[in-house]
């Protein structure tokens, strides 16, 4: 059973057929070759695959992309916009806020709305704020250095 | 010191990853790619008595459904254990089993197809009939008369027996000590959980029969090395292997796995790329996992607290399979370092290597090391506790002085440089702990449960020299290969053997490089991981990568200034020993005279027209060096941790971190803090929250996210973290080994605060990981117990 | 992980969901989808067909009724945990939301499809017994309304009916209540949740209620708690007296790696001592 899923994504409207199973973060990298969606577990856990859907922070491994049909994705690829780095982007790099890089988009992901709810978050509500969110190298610590830093910056 | 190394310069490869644009395998899109997926079996140990793969098979969408005898007829050889200890009986490990499982999770058949969903459909329409067999899972369990076989041609299910040391001052120890402690602990399994799950492509050119094989591995030429000597048969000029961007290994991604066979050999099977990328439970239940001994042990010591004797006997279980390095890890990465940062003579260790039906076990972060450090720091404790010390106190009396360096240990390591007792009095400034001892004793008082633990653990980082790793069952060398080629246009390419999955070599290794020719870092770049670039690497594991691969990247980077200054001097027609490289600017020019010299651009360039070269001399600027260690390097660290436990919930509430390490001379600041914030999140992970259990019938029942409990941001305040130095005195750039030092201590810091919390309780030991109803039933049995 | 293929519907209003969950055989309710589609991602769940009604209109609103709060069942967590009227008219309802899952969860999970599900770590069951909500549902037959307490059946049972559609909670507003969780570390569900109301008159305690998830197969109540709680001062003493009575509330605990039942047991008393000494001061 295919349906038709008109998504705009990173200010893109792009239409498609697809399987009614066929899950948001799919859809995303293989039909859209978003690729900097990564995809680190099944339960919806990591948050690796974090996407902003109508500006919330969101597992598009735990979306099907019926559901997102009408909506605006924001993926890591999208967030800058043309050219240049987004403020909390900036941040990750200035503060080391990596390692591997594969939670990162999701961490960044994240963060946008952490901030946008708290846009001088302190460095406990960084960290609760993540709770959805796993990262294997850096420890957090300059994660948390890396949101607090963004904001601190009025990235929000 | 040159422009860069010794500065945190930003890391050049984060603007590909904080944009999403990271190459991690999963990404990798090939025209008229396949999908591959597995049928893993969810039995520990069963014969395979029939399979019907005819739904599968029969689906739209699947082009072939294979069998073990598939792969066996199509020329797959088994896994290899490139590691082996005298003696060692090494079970066969096919791809895909023909007619029994081993593990949960053992490759049972695969499906190729064209979508990933119909190739999940197509494994769950295989029947297949198991006839379950006796099951065994406890290390030490496993050589129980009468324990079921994993492998009925392997004896009580023991691989290997190792030892080491000097058993009769051992003896001795034990017959004149004043005072002994023992202990039996469990190092409990852990799963490694690398974010990025580990995933396979693989295409096929029929016309130059060339394969080329991208794979989320820490070292690709191994990975092409046993691909073409063992499992698939494809000459190594005939197969390139591809580790492009890779999400964390911390070891995990260091070993030859099945599916790096099975997915190039589906891809020549069906005339098409595939590709494979395992889901978070399939990487739960197939990559290899770390840990898992149990130990007996005892410490001997004079009444005034000097450490004479250590004896030890361990238990490790290997899993159902010996994975590529497992012996190494509890033998000569673990009886070698029980001698801690100690001087003790009588230390004596043996190791039971034994088979169980669980996932095979291999290096995972620290590997060996940590599990020494948590025995002999828990025993630490204990003695002080014995003698009414300060563990602290303890420590500093035991540790080997500065002056005895290089030093030699009765359990075969040289260590290389230290001085721990600046580093435990630099711990003891940073943390104030005199402070913190007084506000426990304020804390308890108050009817708080406050502890402090404090650690002093060594590492051997940096394997290996290749001589003794041969000596000790490597089947393979343990040197780096670095070469720096030198554009015409003065651009340089570095290419590594050493791989990096979230370490930075991108930069760092362009810091050494840029300040040993004296050019612009932002005129060098570093490939790695790809055996289509560079020659031969031994990749990135145990620390090794600036040891051993930036050593590697100086001694070619030396030949190319001594080829650069020959060029200049000849430009500049002056005698050699009258020109000068000089290394601030990557000039040459005649000494008193830095005017009237040669720039490197200039100088490269010279070396590609050969207009004009010495006589002799070959036009080209590259020069390639295998650079193979004199020795280990030995980081040490010297931790402290303040702890409190709630009375009621007996949740374990970090206070305060605080992490002083000697890893040598340190290229990027930024970088090596990060590596040791992220090692100690691990370890306290291991103390606190990680825990990979089986059942009694083999069942993985932490198999998934949900269970297994990763570190969260939330589970530290912050960690603050300081250094000394004291340089290896044996590579060129003065370093020791990063990467695995956080880990290492970070575990028994935890433990130690923890039962140290608990102590006025009367509880003296609690196995990992310290949850709360762990804390609570020893309470209790403390109690009953009084 | 890939779910089983499905048929998927997308209903315009909660009559064309109840008719097409009528219709269509093994067909489920998705919403945000954050407890469904994990299990239809393992096959652990594989429905024929799903209904969304995460687009019918109107179904999302939080409305002050009275003394009540009327929540839609598309509420998100985060909606609710972020409502002023929920937090200034009572605050134990906010504070249940915002202690679910993580923010990506909470922006898409909604409270009507915590409650259909009635997994026994989910955190608004609790709640829901503790301030006696009352859940509206629709059907075949109409809408009824089902007290929270007839609500709950068992380990994810509910007293709906399989083609019953919740359309809103209403919940008594209520100052003095708190829900406090214990963390289960790696999946955040509740290992014990304990949501507690207290009414005050003069310096006593007029009023006592207790809800408990996380320990049994479905939340409990432990009314002897509450009960021992009521006809006097909230002190210190008679607080720890009332939580030391929870351990009657459970049949039989569950336990899992993390948690035995009896360590469950205890963590409910010791939760529950905690969040009714801060449900008393906010009743105060």
């Amino acid at each position: 059973m295919s349906h038709p899923v008109r998504i705009s994504v990173n200010g893109k409207a792009e239409e498609h057929e697809v399987e009614s199973r066929l899950l948001l973060c799919h859809l995303l990298r293989d039909r859209l070759g978003l690729t900097g969606t990564n995809i680190g577990c099944d339960t919806s856990q990591c948050g690796s695959c974090t996407v902003l859907m109508d500006g919330k922070a969101v597992k598009s491994c735990t979306i099907l992309a019926v559901q997102a049909d009408g909506c605006e994705v924001t993926t890591i690829e999208g967030l800058a916009g043309e050219g240049g780095l987004h403020p909390i982007q900036q941040a990750f790099w200035d503060n080391h806020g990596l390692q591997c890089g594969f939670c990162t988009p999701g961490m960044i992901m994240t963060a946008v709305e952490i901030l946008e709810r708290s846009p001088d978050a302190s460095d406990a509500e960084v960290r609760h704020g993540l709770e959805g969110n796993i990262c294997r190298c850096t420890g957090y610590e300059n994660i948390v250095k890396s949101v607090v830093a963004a904001g601190a910056r009025g990235a929000s | 010191m040159g422009r860069y190394v010794g500065t945190s310069v930003k890391r050049v490869e984060d603007p590909r990853f904080i944009q999403g644009k990271g190459r991690y395998v999963a990404n990798i899109q090939l025209p008229g790619m396949v999908h591959v997926a597995i049928k893993r079996s969810p039995e520990a140990h069963a014969r395979i008595t029939g399979m019907d793969t005819s739904a599968a098979s029969a689906m739209d969408g699947v082009l072939a459904v294979f069998t073990g005898q598939d792969f066996k007829d199509g020329g797959c050889g088994s896994l290899p254990c490139g590691w082996l200890v005298p003696d060692t009986k090494v079970p066969d490990r096919p791809i895909v089993v023909t007619d029994r499982v081993c593990h949960v999770g053992d490759s049972v058949a695969v499906v190729v197809a064209e979508d990933p969903y119909v190739a999940a459909d197509a494994v769950e329409a295989i029947e297949v009939d198991y006839e379950p067999l006796p099951t065994v899972v406890d290390a030490r369990g496993a050589t129980d008369e009468g324990a079921p076989l994993v492998h009925a041609e392997i004896e009580n299910n023991v691989s290997y027996d190792w030892a080491l040391g000097d058993q009769e001052a051992c003896d001795k120890a034990f017959a004149e000590a004043d005072e002994v402690v023992e202990i039996e602990l469990v190092n409990q399994r852990l799963i490694p959980t690398a974010m990025e799950p580990r995933a396979a492509a693989a295409q096929w050119d029929a016309a130059s029969e060339e394969m080329t094989v991208w794979t989320t591995s820490q070292n690709p030429h191994p990975i092409r090395l046993l691909l073409s000597a063992f499992t698939l048969g494809i000459p190594e000029s005939k197969l390139r292997v591809i580790s492009p961007d890779v999400g964390g290994g911390f070891g995990s991604k260091i070993f030859h796995y099945p599916e790096e066979v099975i997915v190039p050999w589906v891809a020549r099977q069906v005339g098409r790329p595939a590709r494979w990328v395992a889901t978070r439970t399939e990487s739960q239940m197939t990559d290899s996992q770390g840990r898992d001994h149990v130990t007996v042990a005892k410490l001997a010591m004079t009444s005034d607290g000097t450490f004479t004797g250590l004896d030890v006997e361990t238990w490790a279980n290997q899993g159902a399979y010996l994975s590529t390095f497992a012996p190494l890890i509890p033998t000569a990465l673990y009886i070698t370092l029980l001698s801690g940062n100690y001087k003790m003579p009588g230390v004596f260790g043996k190791v039971h290597g034994t088979l169980t039906n669980t996932v095979p076990v291999d290096a995972y972060r620290g590997a060996g090391r940590p599990e020494a450090a948590y025995l002999v720091e828990r025993l630490v404790d204990l003695a002080a506790t014995r003698l009414g010390r300060d563990p602290l106190e303890l420590r500093r009396q035991n540790a080997i002085p500065k002056e005895d360096f290089p030093y030699q240990t009765p359990v075969a390591f040289l260590y290389d440089s230290g001085d721990y007792d600046r580093l435990m009095a630099t711990a003891a400034d940073r943390a104030d702990y005199a402070g913190m001892r007084a506000a426990q004793a304020d804390a308890r008082a108050d009817g708080k449960l406050r502890g402090v633990g404090v650690v002093c653990c060594i590492e051997a980082s940096g394997p290996a020299p290749s001589a003794v790793a041969g000596s000790l069952g490597s089947a393979v060398g343990f040197w780096e290969s670095g070469e720096v080629r030198v554009h015409p246009t003065g651009q340089v390419s570095v290419f590594t053997g050493s791989h990096t999955h979230g370490q930075g070599h991108e930069t760092t290794l362009a810091q050494v490089v840029a300040d040993e020719l004296g050019v612009p870092i932002e005129s060098v770049e570093v490939v790695h991981g790809d055996t289509g670039r560079i020659n031969f690497g031994m990749g990135t594991y145990g620390s090794r990568s600036a040891c051993v691969g930036g050593s590697a990247l100086v001694r070619s980077s030396e030949k190319v200034r001594a080829k650069v200054l020959r060029i200049g001097a000849h430009l500049l027609e002056a005698a050699e020993e009258d020109v000068v490289y000089d290394r601030d600017t990557g000039r040459v020019h005649v000494k008193g005279s830095p005017d009237s010299g040669k720039d490197f651009g200039e100088l490269a360039f010279a070396a590609y027209t050969a207009h004009s070269l010495p006589e002799d001399m070959e036009p080209g600027l590259d020069f390639t060096s295998f650079y193979d260690p004199a020795n280990f390097t030995f980081p040490a660290s010297s931790h402290i941790c303040e702890v409190e436990v709630c009375r009621d919930t007996w949740e374990v509430r970090v206070l305060r971190y605080v992490a002083v390490d000697d890893v040598g001379k340190v290229i990027n600041p930024m970088i090596v803090e990060g590596q040791i914030q992220g090692g100690v999140v691990q370890g306290v992970g291991q103390a606190l929250t990680e825990n990979g259990v089986y059942s009694d019938d083999g069942q993985l029942l932490s198999g998934s996210l949900l269970e297994y409990a990763v570190p969260r941001a939330d589970l530290l305040p912050g960690i603050e973290v300081d250094r000394i130095e004291t340089p290896s005195p044996h590579n060129p750039l003065g370093v020791k080994g990063a990467g695995e030092m956080g880990t290492i201590a970070a575990t028994p810091a935890v433990a130690n605060a923890v039962l140290d919390a608990l102590a006025p309780l009367g509880v003296t030991h609690i196995e990992l990981p310290l949850t709360p109803e762990r804390i609570w039933r020893a309470v209790q049995a403390a109690r009953a117990a009084a | 992980m890939y779910p089983n293929q499905f048929d998927y519907h997308r209903a315009a209003s909660v009559a064309e969901a109840v008719e097409l969950l009528s219709s269509l055989p093994d067909a489920k309710l998705v919403a945000g989808g954050h407890s469904l589609i994990p299990a239809m991602k393992l096959r652990a769940a594989q429905p024929a067909a799903l209904v969304d009604i995460g687009r019918i209109p109107g179904l999302a609103d939080i409305a002050a009724d009275g003394d009540n709060l009327v929540i839609g069942a598309l509420a998100t967590h985060a909606s609710v945990a972020d409502s002023a009227a929920v937090r200034s008219g009572c605050p134990l309802l906010a504070e249940t939301a915002a202690a679910i899952g993580d923010i990506q969860v909470r922006n898409r999970g909604t409270i009507g499809g915590s409650l259909a599900h009635a997994d026994p770590g989910a955190d608004y069951p609790a709640a829901m017994l503790a301030l006696g909500a009352e859940i509206t549902a629709v059907g075949a037959g109409g809408e009824r309304t089902i007290t929270a307490a007839d609500f709950f059946v068992d380990i994810l049972t509910t007293a709906l009916a399989d083609n019953e559609v919740i359309t809103s909670v209403r919940v008594p507003c209520a100052a003095g209540g708190a829900y406090l969780k214990h963390r289960h570390p790696a999946s955040s569900y509740a290992v014990v949740g304990v949501a507690a109301c207290v009414g005050m008159d003069g310096g006593n305690v007029a009023s006592c209620a207790i809800g408990i998830n996380g320990v049994t197969g479905k939340a409990v109540t432990a009314d002897a708690a509450a009960a021992a709680l009521c006809g006097g001062p909230a002190s210190a003493d008679r607080i720890e007296a009332a939580a030391a009575c929870v351990g009657e509330a459970f049949d039989e605990p569950l336990g899992d790696l993390y948690a035995s039942g009896e360590f469950r047991a205890h963590l409910a008393g010791v939760y529950t001592k905690r969040a009714l000494a801060v449900a008393a001061e906010r009743a105060s």
